[in-house]
């Protein structure tokens, strides 16, 4: 698979589209300015050309009647205005797509740099279609992570994208591959698919991933994309996009269930900045582009299960929050589009906490459909909840407990502090290969409502209390 | 007007393309725009450059191809059908394009909004030969179980009904009847068209009067919305601005719900799609698609689009409003629309004012906002359109523009607090953040369903939680413990008000919504908790000899023991209430 960049198959195109122009007007950051061409098509693929012969592509970003404005995914570096050369392909970038893509390793634009020859298939636009809402399916198909932090209180269901939101130097990575190592259904006992997009992160971090797809044996179901730090920043743009064209083949064509990674968003909208910024667009907050939110949604929407269709595209995005500022455009977008947030708290993780799952800002917001009698057990739901509600006035409590001293607490609250210990031990804590089923994770959780009395588990039936509290 | 070229591609960014050599066209017509034909409307001319939004995905556009002027501004088809239906911003059936086009949108495709080859059973109530009025019902389709659908005189038409159709079965383009006004004679069909960005004319406003019962405890009680009002749902990512609008879409007592999926996802509206078929309206005992007409515009289709899609919705709530109905809007979230005002407004190359929204957006707000309300319509039917939008601050953040700007035109205002959705305290309004301005008009509505006592109730309530939120002040310096059992009592009527009434579980099977009744009945207990166990406190007794007495419990789990029709059983859980915590008193004398 690599970018339709050589022409020897037979397209519509019309002979203007063969044409070849030197020299171009402007070059600014990554954007260049083109004049006296034919009139060529928006958002369509370009090939530019240097001095040395080599081919770099880009996009219009912005046509008129003879002139167009073009980004250079490979950055302009080492461009000069009167020698470069510039083609118009007279299509959107597309991309080959066929099963050989697993097992393999590309770059940023998806050409492959494991050595391995170019794979063929069926050229795809990147940018793909919107799914029609009335041909989609409603996830609801519970996925065993064997985390308790995520099965237990913030399920993650088959065509849900639930993004990580991270902290540098917190540990997203082990998470990631733990869950990619992990997640299945229970029922089918199958695994997952996994497309890798790598946007601006270190070699040693990609290494990382890829060690850990091979140990577990998830590399040959696997294809990686990576533009790491040292690639030039626009190309992220592109990256995302390759990955999920490639993981909507696998799903829609090939009928797999495929769980999409891409890490770290943070770094992709920092070059969708760079653009705007560079064009001199109006920002909005923090000088992202106000098309951020559509730009993302173009990403995260691209997950989902279709009707009378066999496979799924589950999408985990890892960001970077910066500062731990969860209210930083880039998670606050991310979280308006999908379906849910796993937050990583510092504090926990400081606490020596692994998985640090913040228990109170995360969320699934699939999770009521996907868990339950048949689904996992009957008392999640309500167990959930009284875990939400009680951690949260664990936190309370010890807010009060740091002005008033913990001695002059009621006797109620010294329990939820014991509830607060419990919880974030026993239930929270597990080791980076600890494989926990279901019924272990609701059995912990009952284990830490356990610590509380009776009367103050208000969301959850007499029932449950009967079958499960202090068993 | 008919479609002829108006002038050619000039320039194209993102959603706007700019039109040259352009001539005859007219201020907001509806254009085709390059070989694909795309569907736009046109935003600015000046000279003979045209700029135009585009409603579609503009990849792969070039300058020099025509541009179509379609001689109408961008207009929605109103007549039966529209009722179950899902329409994209510009309302192209989204069902008819699944099956032209395949489970992914492309582009260029034009259908009609309404079925044309649907037979309907019409039947005329006008005579042949009367005088006609704008606006007037002159015959009725049934157009679904619930909703019959008035034929009516589109507006701005009247005169002299020269022919009217026999009773009998016809398609929306038959011709069935004929008028004779100023403008000489025209034809009448079972559907009319009218351009979205016009509110549809009415006789006269009138005051509001009765509440819109959403079946949320917190809003009915606390925050009441008027029909004909308008409200706005302002919260973070999280905070439940969703799950208000669908428990609403679902439980309120409209006639009919327009429910606008406005630049949000795609799997909430596949679940209405998916749960509105199925599940039965309690008040009418249908399938509630059956009162609902859909309108999607998903954060990922055409940022145009999404621009138009709030006007498309709430002119078809306009038109069922004309027949008499009770309509309610909900947008969710108008954010997203402003967003891509703004995002249209920059690539129009417009003087930004706040956070890069264009200096119009408040009129904007305003004119939408203003096509709520409650209405003697031309037909002299009563009607009204109550609008409820989200609002998705960023960062949670209600002092940004699109807030600010809603709050002024809008007078109810349920805000979402990050605190309580944390905690899973759903729905998680603000108790103390929010407000109603809706609660007079509707008072005498409460009052007369509740024996005059839930004004009273109502302020005792209010009263006990403001008197919370001090001490909890207090508390959190000192903690509760030195605090007085009389004080404790109001932390604790608080935490039971909180728990067994604010808190509604939507996906809970017997209180996903509850009737007024239930409401007032499970407000009337707390609040006589509160009186009595004040009573016995005074007397000697100790809260936490209160807090042991068994009949807690089921206060504490009323909500999920009484069913929406056992409302009438509360009254036995009030007496049982007043026996055991009498009881418990007179040991003290
Ligand atoms: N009334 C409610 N009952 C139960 N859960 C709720 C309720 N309101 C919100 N939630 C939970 O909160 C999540 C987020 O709500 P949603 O309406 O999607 O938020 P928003 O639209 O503000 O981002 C839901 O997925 C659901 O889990
Ligand atoms: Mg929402």
């Amino acid at each position: 698979m690599s970018l339709e960049a050589s022409s020897d198959r037979p397209r519509r195109r019309d002979l203007l589209d063969q044409r070849e122009y030197v020299g171009i007007e402007e070059i600014s950051g990554p954007i260049v300015a083109l004049r006296g061409i034919h009139d060529v098509g928006y958002n369509e693929l370009v090939e530019v050309i240097d001095g040395t012969g080599r081919v770099r592509l880009g996009m219009t970003l912005e046509v008129s009647s003879g002139a167009a404005v073009v980004q250079v995914f490979e950055g302009t570096s080492g461009l000069k205005l009167g020698s470069t050369r510039v083609r118009f392909r007279g299509e959107p970038l597309r991309m080959a797509v066929s099963p050989e893509v697993l097992g393999r390793v590309f770059d940023g634009l998806g050409r492959p740099i494991d050595g391995g020859p170019d794979p063929i298939g069926e050229p795809s636009d990147v940018n793909g279609l919107p799914i029609n809402p009335t041909a989609r399916e409603y996830p609801r198909q519970f996925i065993q992570t064997g985390i308790s932090a995520i099965d237990g209180m913030n399920t993650l269901v088959r065509g849900q994208k639930l993004p990580i939101f991270s902290g540098s130097g917190l540990p997203h990575m082990q998470l990631v591959a733990q869950v990619s190592r992990q997640a299945r259904i229970v029922s089918e006992d199958s695994g997952f698919a996994v497309v890798f997009a790598g946007m601006g992160i270190k070699h040693d971090e990609a290494m990382y991933y890829i060690r850990n797809f091979e140990e577990s044996g998830a590399m040959e179901r696997a294809a990686v994309f990576l533009s790491l730090a040292d690639a030039p920043s626009v190309e992220r743009l592109i990256t995302p996009r390759v990955a999920l064209t490639v993981a909507e083949y696998l799903a829609t064509e090939m009928g797999m269930h495929v769980l999409v990674i891409m890490t770290d968003m943070t770094n992709y909208c920092e070059a969708l900045r760079e653009i705007s910024t560079e064009r001199e667009e109006i920002p909005s907050r923090k000088g992202y582009p106000g098309y951020l939110y559509s730009d993302l949604a173009s990403l995260y929407e691209r997950s989902g299960i279709i009707k009378d269709r066999p496979g799924s595209i589950t999408q985990m995005p890892v960001l970077t929050m910066p500062n731990d500022d969860i209210s930083h455009p880039v998670p606050d977008l991310s979280g308006f589009i999908t379906e849910g947030q796993i937050v990583l708290e510092r504090d926990l993780s400081q606490r020596g906490i692994y998985p640090p799952i913040a228990g109170l800002p995360s969320l699934s917001r699939l999770m009521t459909d996907g868990i339950g009698e048949g689904m996992t057990r009957e008392d999640h739901a309500h167990l959930a909840s009284q875990l939400f509600a009680a951690y949260a006035h664990v936190k309370d409590i010890r807010a009060l407990a740091s002005v008033i001293g913990e001695e002059e607490l009621a006797p109620v609250d010294h329990t939820y502090l014991k509830f607060g210990d419990v919880f974030e031990n026993d239930f929270l804590s597990q080791s980076f290969d600890e494989n926990r089923s279901i019924e272990q994770t609701l059995d912990l959780g009952w284990k830490a409502v356990s610590v509380l009395p009776r009367e103050e588990l208000h969301r959850i039936t007499e029932e449950e209390l009967k079958k499960y509290y202090r068993k | 007007m008919a479609e002829r070229v108006i002038g050619k591609v000039g320039r194209v960014v993102g959603p706007v393309v700019e039109a040259r050599e352009v001539a005859g066209v007219e201020m907001l017509e509806m254009v085709f725009v390059g070989d694909e034909r795309l569907v736009g409307e046109v935003v600015r001319i000046r000279n003979d450059a045209a700029w135009i939004q585009v409603y579609e995905d503009t990849t792969g556009l070039r300058p020099g191809t025509p541009v179509y002027g379609k001689g109408e501004p961008l207009s929605v088809e109103l007549g039966p059908g529209l009722i179950g239906g899902i329409y994209d911003g510009v309302q192209r059936p989204l069902d008819v394009l699944r099956a032209q086009s395949g489970d992914f949108i492309s582009k260029g495709i034009h259908v009609t909004a309404l079925d044309r080859e649907r037979r309907w059973e019409f039947e005329p109530v006008a005579e042949a030969g009367s005088e006609v009025f704008p606006g007037q019902i002159i015959g009725h389709v049934r157009e679904t179980e619930l909703i019959e659908h008035r034929i009516m005189v589109p507006p701005r038409m009247g005169g002299t009904l020269v022919d009217i159709a026999p009773p009998g079965e016809y398609v929306l383009e038959d011709v069935i009847g004929h008028l004779k006004g100023d403008g000489g004679e025209r034809e009448l069909k079972l559907y009319q068209k009218w351009p979205v960005r016009v509110g549809r004319p009415y006789k006269t406003r009138r005051p509001h009067t009765v509440p819109l019962i959403t079946g949320q405890r917190v809003l009915d009680t606390l925050f009441p919305v008027a029909r004909g009002g308008v409200v706005v749902v302002p919260g973070g990512f999280g905070t439940g601005k969703t799950m208000v609008q669908h428990a609403l879409a679902k439980w309120c007592d409209a006639d009919l719900v327009v429910y606008i999926g406005c630049g949000e996802r795609g799997n909430e509206m596949t679940e209405v799609l998916l749960d509105f078929p199925k599940l039965i309206d309690p008040r009418t005992g249908r399938y509630l698609m059956e009162r609902t007409i859909l309108i999607a515009n998903t954060s990922n289709m055409p940022v145009a689009a999404r621009e138009a899609s709030i006007y498309t919705g709430i002119t078809l709530a306009e038109y069922y409003r004309d027949m008499g109905y009770h309509v309610a809007v909900m947008a969710d979230s108008t954010s997203r629309w402003a967003e891509a005002l703004r995002e249209l407004s920059g690539r129009l190359e417009e003087m930004p004012a706040d956070e890069g929204f264009p200096a119009y957006l408040p009129t904007r707000l305003a004119e939408f906002y203003e096509r709520a309300g409650s209405v003697e319509a031309l037909s002299g039917a009563d009607g009204s359109i109550t609008t409820i939008g989200a609002v998705s601050p960023p960062g949670g953040d209600f002092s940004e523009p699109v807030t600010q700007h809603t709050k002024r035109f809008v007078r109810a205002f349920w805000a979402l607090d990050k605190q309580l959705a944390n905690a899973r305290h759903y729905p998680s309004v603000s108790w103390l953040a929010s407000y109603s301005e809706y609660t007079d008009d509707v008072t005498e509505w409460w009052d007369e369903t509740t024996k005059g006592e839930w004004k009273d109730l109502r302020s005792s309530i209010i009263s006990i939680m403001q008197r919370e939120a001090r001490l909890e002040r207090v508390v959190k310096l000192v903690g509760a413990d030195v605090l007085p059992d009389s004080q404790r009592l109001i932390l604790e009527t608080a935490k039971i008000f909180k728990n067994a009434f604010l808190q509604q579980n939507a996906f809970d099977e017997v209180d996903a919504f509850c009737v007024a009744e239930k409401q007032y009945r499970m407000l009337k207990i707390i609040v006589r908790f509160y009186d009595l166990a004040l009573e016995a406190i005074k007397k000697g007794g100790t809260l936490v000899g209160v807090k042991k007495l068994g009949v807690m419990r089921d206060i504490m789990q009323m909500k999920f023991e009484y069913a929406n029709e056992d409302a009438g059983k509360l009254e036995e859980l009030e007496k049982k209430l007043e026996e055991s915590i009498n009881e418990f008193g007179s040991i003290f004398g």
